[in-house]
Order: C-alpha cells, then sequence, then structure tokens
C-alpha cells in the first residue's frame, strides 16, 4: 500500500491516495468483525449486522450531516442537542394530541432552522464554526429542559407502529424503518456531494476557502447550506431516535457530538476539510457499532473500554491522515 | 468628533466594557431579585454570603480557564481540560481512600502529587501530539476528552469514589483568614501565570506564536517548545481544578466531575476578550469571564430554573458577546489578512489548525 518512491508513476497497483484512509477504516472494520466471528459463535448471525444499523440508524443519520459540515473544514457541535430537542419536541406535541404529521413538518423544519442561523452567523459575521456551534448545542439543550424536566413517552400509534414494524426474511433475520430511512440519507447525501454542484462547492470550498472564492464559487450559501443539511439530518435524526426509544428525554444523546465526529474521522474525512466520503462515514459508524457490540458479546469488559477504544482508534486514524499529509508534500 | 464622544468610544470599545456591563447587570438583577444578595456576614470566623460562594464555585473554572487561555493564545484549543479534571481527582481520590488513615497529611500530599503528576504526563501526551507529530488542537485534545472520560471511569472502577479526608476537603471547601482557600489557591496560580507570562517575554512570545508560528520560528522562537509548554500548563491548572472539583462533593466521579468545564473555560477566555484565532490574550479577561458565568450559573440557581435551563442563557450570553466582538474581529481579520502570505506549506500552523 505504501511506497517511498518520489517520481509520481502510476502503477495498475498503486491505490490513489486519497482512498487510503477510507481503505483503512474497511480493512479495520472486516478484521474486527473476523476477529468477532472467531471468538463468538453467535456473532457470524446476520442479525448481528442489522443490529448494528437498527441501534445505529440514528447516528449513522447525523453522520451524514456531519461529514459535510466538517468536508467544509467547519464542525459542527450543536448535532447531539438538536437530536435530543428534536425528539422532546416530538414527544411533547404528541403529548399534547397534535396529528403525526404536522408533528413531522415542525420536528423536521426547527433543526434545519437553527443550522441556517447558525450558518448565517458563521458566514456574516465571521464568528468560528466552533463557538457558535456550542451556542447552538447550549440553546437546544436548554430548550430541552424548557419543554420538559422530565421524560416524554410516547404512544402515539403511528410512532408505535414505526418503532415496531419489522422488515425482514422469513428467517426471521430483519431491520426497522429506522435503517432504511438512514440508508436513504446516506445514498441522497453520497449523491449530492458527489454528483451535484452543492457537492463541488463542499469539497472546493474545504480545499481551500480563498481560492473558492476567487473562483466565483457561493462560498457563503454553500457555507449556510451545510449547518442546515447538518440541522436537517440531526432533526432527522432525533425523529429516528424518537422510533428507537419511544420517548423524548432531555438528556438523550448528551455526548453524541464527540461520536460523531469520531465516526467521521474514523471514516477518513479529514478534519481541515476538503478531502473524505459520505461511504467513508459510513464505515467509521459500523466501527464504532461494532465495538460496542464487541464489547457487549465479551461481558467482562465494562462500558468505559468504548471510550478509550474509540480514543485509541481516533489517534490511529488521525495520525494516518497525517503520514498520508507528509507524503502528498 | 468631539472629545467627549471620543471617550465615549474609547469606553465602550474596550473589549472588556460588554462582559464589565453584563456582570453588573447580573448583580445588579440578582440584588433585585433578593435583596439579601450583596450581604456579606461573617460567621465562626468565615465569611458568608453569594458573593463569597461565586467566588468559591468560580475557582476550579478560573483555574482552567487561565490554561485555556494560554493554550488558545497560541491559536490552539483544549479540549480534554473536563477528562483531566476527572482523571486527576479520581487518582487522588482513589489514593486517599487506599490510605488507613484519609486524614493523614502525608497521604494528601502524596494523592495531589500523583494527581499533578499525571496531569503533567496527559499534558505531555496533548502537547506533543500538537507540537511534535503536528495534529490539529481541537483534534489532539479531542482523542484525550474521550478517552479520558474513559480513563477516569476506569481508575474509579465505574464507581464513585467517596472520601473522608478533612485535608483534601479543604481543597475545595476549607477556609483561610476568612475566606475560601479555593479563592487563594486560584488566586495564587493567578499571579503565578500573570507573573510569568507578564513580567518576562513568555507571554509575548506565546502571542507571537499565536500570531504566526513560523514568522516566530524564523525569528528564533522556538515555536513548538512554546506550544508543548502551554498544553502542560493547562493540563496542570485542570489538574489542581479536578482536585476542587472532587473535594467540592467528597468524592470523585468518572463521569461527572469537569463535565462541560471545557465549554464554560473557552467561554470564559472569549467573553474575556481573548481571540480565538491567537496571538493576543488577557488573563484578566478570563477571570472576569470566569466569574460572570459563574454568576450567571448561580443565579439561575437562585431563581430555580434548572440546571439544564441555565444552558439557554448560556447560549444567549455567548451569541451576545460574540456578536458584539464581532466587528473588532473582522477589522483585525481584514489588517491582518495581506500580512499573511498564504502559505501551502503551513500544515504545522496553530492559526489554521481551529477549524475556522
Amino acid at each position: 500500500m505504501t511506497t517511498t518512491s518520489l517520481t509520481p508513476t502510476r502503477d495498475w497497483w498503486r491505490i490513489p491516495q486519497r482512498y487510503v484512509p477510507v481503505l483503512a477504516t474497511l480493512t479495520l472494520l472486516l478484521v474486527m468483525y473476523g476477529v468477532g466471528v472467531s471468538q463468538y459463535r453467535a456473532f457470524s448471525n446476520v442479525q448481528v449486522i442489522f443490529n448494528v444499523f437498527i441501534d445505529n440508524g440514528f447516528l449513522l443519520v447525523v453522520a451524514v450531516g456531519m461529514t459535510f459540515v466538517i468536508l467544509t473544514g467547519g464542525i459542527d457541535l450543536s448535532v447531539g442537542s438538536v437530536v435530543a430537542m428534536t425528539a422532546m419536541m416530538s414527544a411533547s406535541l404528541l403529548q399534547g394530541g397534535v396529528h403525526p404529521a404536522p408533528v413531522l413538518v415542525i420536528a423536521l423544519l426547527v433543526g434545519p432552522m437553527l443550522g441556517f442561523l447558525m450558518g448565517c452567523v458563521i458566514h456574516f459575521f465571521e464568528i468560528q464554526p466552533f463557538i457558535v456551534t456550542l451556542a447552538g448545542m447550549f440553546f437546544a439543550r436548554g430548550m430541552c429542559t424548557f419543554i420538559s424536566k422530565s421524560s416524554i413517552p410516547i404512544t402515539d400509534p403511528f410512532w408505535t407502529s414505526m418503532a415496531q414494524e419489522r422488515i425482514g426474511d422469513p428467517k426471521g433475520n430483519f431491520v426497522s424503518i429506522s435503517v432504511l430511512v438512514a440508508f436513504v440519507v446516506v445514498i441522497v447525501g453520497a449523491f449530492v456531494l458527489a454528483y451535484t454542484r452543492l457537492g463541488r462547492n463542499v469539497y472546493a470550498l474545504g480545499g481551500n476557502q480563498q481560492s473558492a472564492l476567487l473562483m466565483g464559487l457561493p462560498v457563503g450559501q454553500t457555507k449556510i447550506a451545510v449547518y442546515a443539511i447538518s440541522g436537517l439530518c440531526s432533526a432527522i435524526g432525533g425523529i429516528l431516535l424518537s422510533f428507537y426509544t419511544l420517548s423524548g428525554a432531555p438528556l438523550i444523546a448528551v455526548g453524541m457530538e464527540l461520536d460523531v465526529i469520531a465516526a467521521v474521522v474514523i471514516g477518513g474525512t479529514v478534519l481541515t476539510g476538503g478531502s473524505g466520503y459520505v461511504f467513508g462515514t459510513v464505515l467509521g459508524v459500523l466501527v464504532l457499532g461494532v465495538i460496542r457490540t464487541l464489547i457487549t458479546f465479551d461481558g467482562s469488559l465494562n462500558s468505559w473500554w468504548t471510550k478509550i477504544v474509540i480514543g485509541g482508534l481516533l489517534f490511529a486514524f488521525i495520525l494516518l491522515q497525517r503520514l498520508i499529509g507528509i507524503r502528498k508534500k | 468628533m468631539s472629545t467627549s464622544k471620543a471617550r465615549w468610544a474609547a469606553v465602550t470599545g474596550h473589549s472588556l466594557f460588554w462582559p464589565v456591563v453584563a456582570l453588573i447587570a447580573l448583580l445588579v438583577a440578582n440584588t433585585i431579585y433578593r435583596p439579601g444578595f450583596l450581604s456579606v456576614e461573617m460567621k465562626d470566623g468565615h465569611l458568608y454570603g453569594s458573593l463569597i460562594d461565586i467566588l468559591r464555585l468560580a475557582a476550579p473554572l478560573i483555574l482552567v480557564g487561565l490554561g485555556m487561555t494560554l493554550v488558545i493564545a497560541t491559536g490552539g484549543i483544549d479540549l480534554s481540560v473536563g477528562s483531566v479534571c476527572a482523571i486527576s481527582g479520581a487518582i487522588a481520590c482513589l489514593h486517599i481512600s487506599q490510605q488507613p488513615d484519609q486524614n493523614a497529611l502525608g497521604g494528601v500530599l502524596v494523592a495531589l502529587a500523583l494527581g499533578v503528576g499525571l496531569s503533567l504526563v496527559l499534558g505531555v501526551w496533548n502537547g506533543a501530539l500538537v507540537s511534535i507529530i503536528g495534529i490539529q488542537p481541537i483534534i489532539a485534545t479531542l482523542i484525550l476528552m474521550v478517552a479520558g472520560r474513559g480513563l477516569a471511569q476506569l481508575i474509579t472502577e465505574g464507581q464513585i469514589i467517596t472520601i473522608n479526608s478533612e485535608p483534601y476537603k479543604a481543597v475545595g471547601v476549607g477556609y483561610l483568614l476568612t475566606l475560601p482557600l479555593a479563592i487563594f489557591i486560584a488566586a495564587g496560580v493567578a499571579l503565578v501565570v500573570a507573573a510569568v507570562t507578564r513580567r518576562t517575554a513568555l507571554g509575548m512570545i506565546i502571542e507571537s506564536v499565536g500570531g504566526n508560528a513560523e514568522a516566530s520560528r524564523l525569528a528564533g522562537i522556538r515555536s513548538g517548545r512554546i506550544t508543548f509548554l502551554v498544553y502542560v500548563i493547562s493540563a496542570v491548572c485542570a489538574g489542581i481544578a479536578g482536585f476542587m472539583i472532587t473535594a467540592n462533593v467528597s468524592s470523585a466521579d468518572g463521569n461527572a466531575a469537569g463535565l462541560w468545564i471545557e465549554l464554560d473555560a473557552i467561554l470564559a477566555v472569549v467573553i474575556g476578550g481573548t481571540s480565538l484565532a491567537g496571538g493576543r490574550f488577557s488573563l484578566g479577561g478570563t477571570i472576569l469571564g470566569a466569574l460572570l458565568i459563574q454568576t450567571l450559573t448561580t443565579t439561575v440557581y437562585a431563581m430555580n430554573i434548572s440546571p439544564q435551563t441555565s444552558l439557554l442563557f448560556k447560549a444567549v450570553v455567548v451569541i451576545a458577546v460574540c456578536l458584539i466582538q464581532a466587528p473588532a474581529f473582522r477589522a483585525r481579520f481584514a489588517r491582518r489578512r495581506p500580512a499573511a502570505p498564504a502559505a501551502p506549506t503551513a500544515a504545522d500552523q496553530p492559526k489554521e489548525q481551529v477549524p475556522a
């Protein structure tokens, strides 16, 4: 995979450098899965993989939005809180007897709205995304407790049917509707990034904002758009989470933004922006999911090992990005 | 322009004008809501009162904020301080809980030394990642922020370690000369940091590294070492703050100790007028910012609003302060832009490392 040759030879076996992080993630995922299968008999069950998707569907959706933001070289710390706020709002509106359809519309509007506002502040006032989305995070989390201090159960028939619907083969393996929604979001996200003008602009902006501006690309619009997209993805993620838990709780999804950022980075997206793929993000989320599953299967390891392993992986992948970056010079 | 107008502009234009106004407004609002707010009483040789409480509770935030100020001045950021707080508090409490006599001063001192030592190691780790390997600070410290919580829980084995040690408790709630000991510790650290950075060339060197690390290196400053140093200082400050946080409740909780403190500290630094792009810092501003945040938190508690909802107020404060400071930021950017040549090889230039 590596070569020290300085002359740019184009050998057929040479993997383009931009694919290296994604391939490393894929290798890691396969190795981890292989370890799981060799250690635990039940691990080879197809349902284990489906469960990883079911448990991490909302994370996947949010991570797609975060990929857009990180590709422009920004960061969105508000995602976890927006997820919680959306779930909380849906639960509270449903409890108030509102029909599910308007609830969905309202829930899907608030997230992008907040993202749009944050994008505007970031663009027009040139304040760092970090600090603006931090404020957004505080705001959304505060809204959660403002709505209700305790968890609100959801008993709406539409919600419960979405939560319990199982789509699967006769052998009993199944996925939930959330997984299908997550797949749709992933495909749309990947398509937008790869084949549309907006996607090209996102990469250009992340590569070099000054150049993008000089090329006449709509830097401001793109910047605002990615935060609105991230807000939309968080809102969808919030609804999926409310399908999953059938409740809205003010302290749900605390610290989720870190998991999401970790998934995007492990998936090979470079944090300075300009390089990365939605497919990598999917792999990153799967890696996190498989780690959790492995630790659950093991039984003797405690939950905090998850954090230590994720930290270690973050380190390894950032180091890898760094090494590739050095070689590029 | 008339002179009075110019003077007014100078006052309102000062970077600390709005934070001071906000702090005074909060204090006034508190006094109106609760007339006894400003009173300070003498009981058993100790001073009691809301103002003293605010000072005492702000002490850990001031400590973390001081370290964070230096890191941000170099154009970096340290997200791991909360985890470092949890780790140092956990190791200190663990050591004390294993002592036969938890009140023995010797054991407590060893525990404190262990905590500071471990914080040093963590600071060295952060510093090495940023200055030697050249990872962007926000990400390099994110690693420890995620893994550190796990490490803290590993030390406490997922339990909350409760201790019963008077000398250790004193770090958080003890009194010295009628005032809480924590205030003296925070003030002492602040004085040392101020003396070292403002009475020697170190402060200016840190600012120059924040302004342009590469140019500073060419001018003969060891930029890498300065960057390394600020992360170590930040971790040690966080470690000491960790003692206070755990001593306040006489227990170490790997999950909750120092949670969100990194965000509060960054907030305090920003309110204090230190630019997140680096190159300039104000220690006094950070202390003011920390006091403002603690006053806000205390106010929210006093008004019977749930702690989580206080985040709403914090959000408003962050955005308000940032927006007020924004024109100044933009003016500074406009002046700096032609001076900074677009350097494609500036991968290890901290200024570009906080995603803009």
